[in-house]
């Protein structure tokens, strides 16, 4: 290790040293406290939390703070627990994701290897629709999906994900399509190959960073989305993060912190899991997307 | 993409694929075109009719603007996201810095400290919301904890101040994205090429200056990346807000988006809501417009 920091461009000496590894472990914890203490608050019996230190380690541990957050905890009006909000959102994130992913994949493509005119202004157009604030669109939408009879159903939000999933998904896949070499579709294309086995053949078997890249991005914000949940999905059809905010800000009886702290990760554990398997890949569509170098 | 093709057959086939990009592009399009720029026309059209509980389409001109402009609420939601931005993009940006510079010196644990600095951003607001509501309520939180360690005289209330409720939220959005602008600022350093640092070494330049005339000049793409993503994200931030205050004490942490929905849909002024979002939507189109404009006549280039 001192070899590779002696072969680092930037020098620097072993107090400078010190220093940046004591800056980036106070970091660290800054990161990892908040989700920490909520773990630990998360199998503490309530009475410790309310007469106790926050960051002291449970001295009876328990599991019924999840059970509760999982399936009794009164969400609403129902005592259902999060787990069938927990399923809507499986249901409604899996094929967003796929859908949104494939619209991406081709649209990227076509933006790039068959460039044709107005094509820019396309992109430019899809482009911009991923900043938009949701809120220009709330009103129409709930219209929209009244007169298409699935108001109020996860149906509904598949639909609300793909559609303002589609500029961010064509934005992953036209960029890595552009350091693509044409040379090689123009190759193809020699050969007799078309428009599809070109993407089947050659584009798609070399997607792969893209496709995780796309596919986590697309699930993460899906998963965590509040504001179309909210305003399209209440009561039974409701995703995650809203049955999650309802049972947290109930105003009804005790606050029970230990099951707000147990929803929250029951929450968050989808995403996370996918971040700690797949990761890397965030930081790579950074690298190969979003940011030129 | 045309070719020599001599039979007919060919050529059809050269025709036909030449609109197949076209068809294949047109159900995105028309999705794009339908569920978002027509919607803006519908919400920009709402703007200036007196719509209520219900879409009207009686045309009252102008007036949505000016009593939202005449509206306290709306006053505070503005003043509330100028600080809100100024402060989130601003400490967001010199944290992701300082963290990307110093995991750049090839640290040792780089895999390990990494998904540390970037893993809130796999978290929902909602949950963010949840835990720092908790820390940030005096009675339960931070506060307790250090009253229980004896620091008695210690006070920190800022969530349930209607002064410093707004930076109380600034404090969780910075802890969520603050690793995101990192891993682009660290992308960004990755990404410049050695040989002409080891050239200026060579002519004797000091780490600082390194820094200061070499390296952070070649950021400036990841600068602006980060500026106008967290832009965006300030004007958009709702979820934040709804999970640690919904908006509270009283509506000390308004916000547009926030302003909007509870006009739009609890309080039946649709029109004044639709006015709001307008708003919004200029705001970020100022910031985003341009960028993506030279963002695109660039990769022509």
């Amino acid at each position: 290790m001192t070899v590779a920091a002696q072969e680092n461009i930037v020098r620097t000496s072993q107090s400078v040293r010190v220093g940046i590894y004591l800056a980036l472990i106070v970091f660290a914890l800054f990161y990892l406290l908040p989700f920490g203490i909520m773990v630990i608050n998360s199998v503490k019996p309530l009475i410790e939390i309310t007469e106790g230190n926050m960051i002291a380690l449970p001295r009876e541990w328990t599991i019924d703070p999840w059970l509760s957050a999982w399936s009794t905890a009164q969400i609403g009006v129902e005592p259902t627990g999060l787990r069938p909000y927990f399923v809507n959102s499986i249901v409604m994130a899996l094929p967003a994701v796929a859908i949104s992913t494939a619209l991406g994949a081709i649209n990227g493509y076509i933006l790039t290897k068959w460039q044709f005119r107005g094509a820019t202004l396309i992109f430019g157009l899809l482009l911009f629709s991923c900043f938009i604030p949701f809120q220009i669109v709330l009103i129409p939408m709930a219209r929209v999906l009244g007169v298409l009879n699935i108001a109020g159903t996860t149906y509904g939000l598949i639909l609300v994900h793909v559609v303002y999933g589609l500029g961010f998904s064509t934005l992953f896949f036209r960029n890595f399509y552009a350091a693509f070499p044409n040379e090689l579709v123009r190759a193809a294309q020699i050969d007799g190959a078309g428009f599809f086995r070109i993407f089947w053949r050659i584009m798609l078997p070399s997607s792969g960073p893209i496709l995780a890249v796309c596919c986590i991005w697309q699930f993460t914000n899906i998963w965590n989305d509040f504001l179309f949940g909210a305003s399209f999905a209440s009561g039974s059809a409701a995703p995650m993060t809203v049955s999650l905010n309802n049972l947290v800000n109930s105003s009804t009886g005790v606050r029970e912190y230990n099951v707000h702290f147990a929803g929250a990760i029951l929450a968050a554990g989808p995403t996370l899991l996918v971040y700690i398997i797949a990761g890397r890949y965030f930081v790579r569509g950074l690298m190969a997307g979003s940011v030129k170098g | 993409m045309s070719m020599n093709l001599t039979t007919t057959d060919q050529d059809l086939k050269t025709r036909l694929q030449n609109w197949l990009p076209k068809i294949v592009l047109a159900p995105s399009f028309g999705l794009v075109v339908f569920f978002v720029y027509g919607f803006i026309a519908f919400t920009l059209y709402l703007s200036f009719t007196n719509s209520r509980m219900l879409p009207s389409y009686e045309w009252v001109g102008w007036q949505n603007y000016e009593r939202l402009f005449q509206i306290r609420e709306w006053d505070i939601a503005l003043n509330n996201l100028v600080i809100f931005a100024i402060l989130y993009i601003s400490i967001c940006t010199v944290i992701g810095l300082i963290l990307a510079v110093f995991l750049d010196q090839k640290i040792r644990g780089e895999g390990v400290l990494r998904p540390i600095f970037l893993y809130p951003m796999a978290l929902s607001f909602i949950v963010t919301g949840t835990a720092w509501k908790w820390f940030l309520d005096p009675a339960i939180g931070i506060e307790n904890t250090f009253h229980l360690w004896g620091w008695q005289s210690f006070s920190f209330d800022w969530i349930k101040d209607r002064d410093m409720a707004i930076y109380a939220i600034v404090i969780a959005a910075v802890w969520q994205s603050s690793g995101f602008v990192m891993a682009m600022f660290l992308a960004g350093l990755r990404g410049i090429d050695d040989e002409l640092l080891k050239a200026a070494q060579i002519d004797g330049a000091s780490n600082f200056n390194l820094y200061r005339r070499i390296i952070l000049p070649q950021l400036r793409p990841a600068f602006l990346s980060a500026f106008v993503i967290l832009g965006h994200l300030a004007i958009k931030s709702y979820d934040l807000v709804i999970a640690l205050t919904g908006g509270g004490p009283g509506n000390a942490t308004a916000l547009p988006a926030t302003f909007m929905y509870s006009y739009s849909f609890t309080r039946n002024q649709m029109g004044i809501g639709s006015a709001s979002a307008v708003i919004m939507l200029l705001t970020i189109s100022a910031i985003m417009v341009p960028y993506l404009y030279a963002e695109l006549n660039e990769k022509k280039r």
